[in-house]
């Protein structure tokens, strides 16, 4: 007899944990090919950056965001609306430096690390880095270079997930990217 | 919820990872090494799949399970086309396969197309293997996008 329909399984959850899970494999594979924890984070981030220049375009496409006027409204903009359309989050935009120059991501919860526990030889890594790295050549696409780093992690025993996001200059006639 | 582009975007990262980093030592690894990642991924979802769901009644309504419900919620899509020789080995072919979509439908990257298939191998592999079904998954393209995977059990 065949099984008839009615499953239970979300299909958009399932979605969801196929990407984290996959994430994850990918990450193990990192820690077993690299020896030290800042070659996985580097890597991390350089994987992340191949997928933030092509992301932006598809962004920039079905969002219909219009060109910032300030780093204030690009950092809005990543949270509620980028955020919101990739990974189904809206971090809180805090922290801002007295020059208007950096800014914090505070995420109260990650979907990138829903099944993680660190061990604690691996302090060092920074597990979802690849988001640092996504925001780097997203921005980097539209012509602002920045500085993403990881300062506070859940997975650490921190009380909260904190990325600084660290405006440097703008580009100007930048390459497109991939045509150095 | 996680968007289906960045899933597509993670999934070439990889590939694109494993093989720069095959040069290192052979190059027939990356497609092994490839399907071993797909085989965890493949064990985890699976189970995820069948939580609330009654016992398989047979081998082939396992087989259904994975053209159906299995490939609808990974690649987005059923399985076109299953055949079997009642021998225990099945044919899934999938007429517009997810990773496949975003290549040149041409001759052109036919080469560079198993590499792309590996991790869903894996998948598969790994899904059959967490209720009870052990396999061999190999998988081939000739014209693009579409694409055969071939299940054979392993009956011990």
């Amino acid at each position: 007899m065949s099984r008839q329909g009615g499953r239970s399984a979300d299909p958009r959850k399932v979605s969801q944990e196929l990407f984290t899970l996959t994430y994850g494999s990918l990450v193990s594979q990192l820690v077993k090919d690299y020896e030290s924890d800042e070659e996985v984070n580097k890597q991390l981030d350089k994987m992340g950056y191949n997928i933030g220049i092509r992301l932006v375009e598809d962004f920039l496409a079905r969002s219909g965001e219009r060109r910032c006027n300030d780093f204030r409204e690009t950092a809005d903009i990543i949270a509620k609306s980028g955020f919101k359309m990739f990974l189904g989050i809206t971090p809180t935009v805090a922290n801002w430096s007295a020059a208007g120059d950096e800014f914090s991501l505070i995420f109260d919860n990650n979907p990138l690390t829903d099944f993680v526990e660190l061990p604690e030889e691996h302090s060092q890594l920074n597990y979802s880095n690849i988001l640092c790295g996504v925001i780097r050549g997203a921005l980097e696409t539209v012509q602002m270079d920045v500085n993403v780093r990881f300062v506070q992690d859940l997975l650490k025993g921190d009380n909260q997930t904190e990325l600084k996001v660290k405006f440097i200059k703008r580009l100007e006639d930048a390459v497109p990217a991939g045509e150095e | 919820m996680a968007d289906d582009v960045l899933f597509e975007f993670l999934h070439m990262e990889i590939v694109s990872y494993v093989e720069q980093s095959a040069k290192k030592d052979e190059k027939d690894r990356l497609v092994a090494k490839l399907e071993q990642m797909g085989y965890r991924v493949g064990q985890s979802v699976v189970e995820r799949l069948t939580k609330d769901t009654p016992r398989f009644s047979s081998e082939l309504d396992i087989i259904k399970f994975i053209c159906k419900d299995f490939w609808s919620s990974i690649l987005k899509k059923q399985v076109d086309n299953l055949r079997t020789n009642h021998l225990g080995v099945y044919v899934l072919q999938d007429n517009k396969f997810r990773f496949l979509v975003q290549l040149s439908a041409s001759k052109q990257y036919l080469e560079a197309a198993p590499k792309y298939l590996a991790f869903t191998c894996g998948l598969v592999r790994g899904a059959l293997a967490n209720v009870g079904l052990n396999c061999i998954v190999t998988a081939e393209v000739s014209n693009m996008p579409a694409c055969k995977f071939q299940i054979m059990i392993q009956r011990s």
